[in-house]
This record gives C-alpha cells, structure tokens and sequence, in this order.
C-alpha cells in the first residue's frame, strides 16, 4: 500500500468569538486525523482555546498558523499565534498561576504551558505577541 | 450627433420593455415561476421605469453614485420579495440579466450605423447591469447571513432546557460550546427554574460540552455560586476523564464544587440529599 503522506500547513483568521469555535473544531479534526489520543486531543484544544482567547480579547484578535510536525518517529501539532496588540508587559509575571489583567482567573498562559509538550512566549510592548506550542501525539 | 446613452434608453423606454418581456417569455427559467405574467409585467415595468429614470450621464458611468438609491433600494427589496417568494438566487440573477439581452438590442437597433459607439455604448450597459447583478447577489447573501445569525441565537435558547427530573430536583445538560453569552442563557433559566419548582438541587450536565478551558471553569463556578445564593444546591455531572485530566492540568480548582462523573450518580447524590431513596418494590405473588 503506498503511503500518503498529507503535511497539514494552514492559516486561520482569529477576529471574533465565533471563530474560537470553529479554531477549536480545526485543530480537533486534525489531532483526530494523525492519531493523537483523547487526553492529549482534549489538552490540545483547551490550550488552544486559552491562547486563541487571550489573542482575541487583550491582543485584539491575530491569526493562528497550525501545522502538522515530525520529529524522528514522532508526529505532533504545532501551533503559533501571533497578534499585533499591545504587547505583555512582563511575561514571568504572566506566566504566574493567578495573574491577570483581567477579570478572568489568571490560568489561561500557566494552564496551556501545562498543557503542552512544548511552549514559547514572546512579546514586544507596542508590536504584539508570539505563542508557539507544540503537542506530540503521544506526549 | 451622438445621442448619449441615457437619451436613448429613455426614448426606447418601451421597447426595452416590450423586448425584456419577450425575452422572458423565452428563457424557460424565468418564464417557469411562480409569477402571473401580469404580476411580472408589472413588476418588468416598474424596474425598467426606475432604472432609466435614475440613468443620466453620472450615474451610467459611476454606480455607487448616491443619485442611483432610488434604484439600488428597488433592487434589494426585489431580491429580498423575491426569495421570500422562494426564487432561487439563479432565476433572480437570470431575471435581472435578461433586461441586459433587451438593453443591448435596443442599443444595437439605434446604433447599427455606428460599431464604434455601440461597442463603448454596450460596454457601459453591460457593467451597469452586472453591479445590478452583483448588488442583488450581496443582497441575498446578507440576508442569508441574518436567517443564520437569528437561528444561532435561537439554538442557544433551544439548546438549554431546563427539565424537571423529580419534586425539587433540576437538571440541565448543556451541549456545545459555552461561552460568555451562552452562560448567561444557562444561568438565567437555571435560576428562573429554580424559582419556579421552587427546586433544592440543580445538576448541570457537561457532558455534551467539548473542552473546559479556564473561561468555561469560571462560568461553572459562578453559576454555582449564583444557585448557592438561591439557597439550592448545584452539582456538576458528566466530567469525562480527560476533561478531568485536562482542568487538573490547566490548574483550576473545581474542589469547591459538588462534581460527579455522571447524571446517574449525581441523581443519586440528590436523592440521599433530599433524604429521598429508590428501591426495587417486592412484587406480590399472584396465586
């Protein structure tokens, strides 16, 4: 049987509330597609949601790029996304269990760390934010 | 002399019209309708009368020009009466570029000595009634767009019943998505129902909600908080493992709450609650 190998690269728009869902609903059906495991499946979109979220309501909305990775004989999901909003101050301090700017409960950056294989946060006050994590379908 | 365009159409009134009718009589799918042939005269003729009263040097050329409202206006109300009449968008469109096929005879007839001025002439034409086309199209869309936007909001209405499962016992199970709008529903009816039963205890059931993330978390915990106030009782059921997995992971703290894997032992949970029990009745043997 030839194998097919569909590398997954897409782009999607993240410019109100209805997109988070369908954001969501993009990177499930891709997990789903490669294999990826019910707990990780459900850690993946829940730190989607956390990181789509926190672009939307402080970074004024961006785009989130998802895409299929291999490492060796791993297979993961990468996203990044990234936003042109103002920017976070401090990020250790954002990265702290229970901060928050805003009313929400301040475990939305901590909690999607936890949730991932892998995740980098960078930022520039004035030019926006950069969140790129990485899930192995078995990690 | 070169008679503008506008001129022409305006003294050719009722050719166009006469031409227009002719050419929907022949198209099978315009003349195929719903419409009385009387019914698409008159509508035929209020459109042309309309469409050559607003053309005049600016507006042939420049069709957002604000003189054309007149007929843009006469335009979005057609698409719209049209598909309420249930048109489909093809028979619209079908409709509306036919009067182009009766424009251009017109053209053809007036200008036949003259290919260079018809060619210019039957450009201009062509472009005005293919904004009209693509208004119409824009038109039928938005309203597309309005019929989801209504039935979105009225799904989330739907899609949160509040049922009564016993004397002072509430469930609600939430399916899909529950954001910050979505919660307000829930809350709201939750509440009201408990007033209305005048019920102790509400089980919520996630069971048919995809991820809890730290926003959905914080909702739960605030309507928790809400029928705590009330003076009733609030129990989470139907937390999958991997939602489990997935809010220990997230750092949340749900251990405030009452929370059970299943609306089974949540009921049960109500039931000890309310002092109440369920036993299987000994049946009396029939001689």
């Amino acid at each position: 049987m030839l194998m097919m190998t569909m590398l997954i690269k897409e782009s999607l728009i993240i410019q109100q509330e209805r997109d988070l869902v369908y954001c969501r609903n993009r990177v499930k059906e891709v997990a789903a597609k490669i294999g990826m495991g019910i707990v990780n499946q459900t850690k993946l979109i829940t730190a989607t949601s956390e990181i789509a979220r926190n672009m939307l309501i402080y970074g004024g909305g961006g785009t989130m790029r998802l895409e299929v990775v291999t490492k060796g004989k791993q297979e993961g999901i990468q996203l990044v996304f990234e936003d042109k909003g103002p920017g976070i101050a401090d990020i250790q301090k954002a990265m702290q269990d229970g901060y928050t700017t805003g009313r929400s409960l301040g475990m939305g950056l901590p909690g999607a760390k936890r949730l991932v294989n892998e995740f980098v946060i960078q930022s520039a006050i004035g030019q926006g934010t950069t969140v790129k994590m990485l899930k192995w379908k078995n990690g | 002399m070169e008679t503008p365009i506008f001129e022409i159409l305006r003294s050719k009134k009722d050719r166009v019209l006469q031409l227009w009718l002719q050419v929907q009589q022949m198209d099978t799918e315009v003349s195929n309708n719903y419409n009385t042939a009387d019914e698409l005269r008159a509508q035929s003729t209020e459109f042309v009368d309309i469409l050559v009263g607003s053309l005049n040097e600016n507006t042939v050329q420049d069709f957002s020009s604000p003189e054309l409202e007149a007929l843009t206006d006469y335009i979005s109300s057609l698409t719209i009466s049209r598909a309420r009449q249930g048109f489909s968008p093809r028979e619209t469109a079908t409709y509306i570029f036919t009067l182009k096929d009766a424009l251009l005879k017109v053209l053809s007839e007036q200008n036949s000595d003259n290919p260079q001025q018809l060619y210019q002439d039957s450009i201009l034409v062509s472009k005005f009634i293919d904004n009209i086309g693509i208004l119409s199209f824009e038109t039928f869309i938005t309203g597309r767009e309005d019929v989801i936007f209504q039935q979105s909001e009225e799904m989330a209405e739907l899609s949160t019943p509040v049922i009564r499962v016993w004397n002072g016992i509430l469930a609600m199970p939430i399916i899909g998505t529950l954001d910050s709008a979505r919660t307000q529903v829930v809350m709201e009816n939750l509440l009201q129902g408990i007033v209305d039963t005048g019920s102790s205890i509400a089980i919520l059931d996630i069971s048919g909600v995809p991820a809890v993330d730290s926003l959905v978390a914080q909702h739960l915990i605030k309507t928790v908080n809400a029928t705590r106030l009330m003076g009733a009782e609030c129990i989470i059921s139907g937390i999958r493992p991997e939602i489990a997995q997935t809010v220990v992971h997230l750092g949340i703290d749900l251990s405030q709450m009452i929370t059970k894997a299943t609306l089974e032992s949540a009921l049960k949970f109500a039931f000890n609650s309310l002092q109440l029990e369920v036993r299987r009745t000994q049946r009396e043997k029939l001689n």
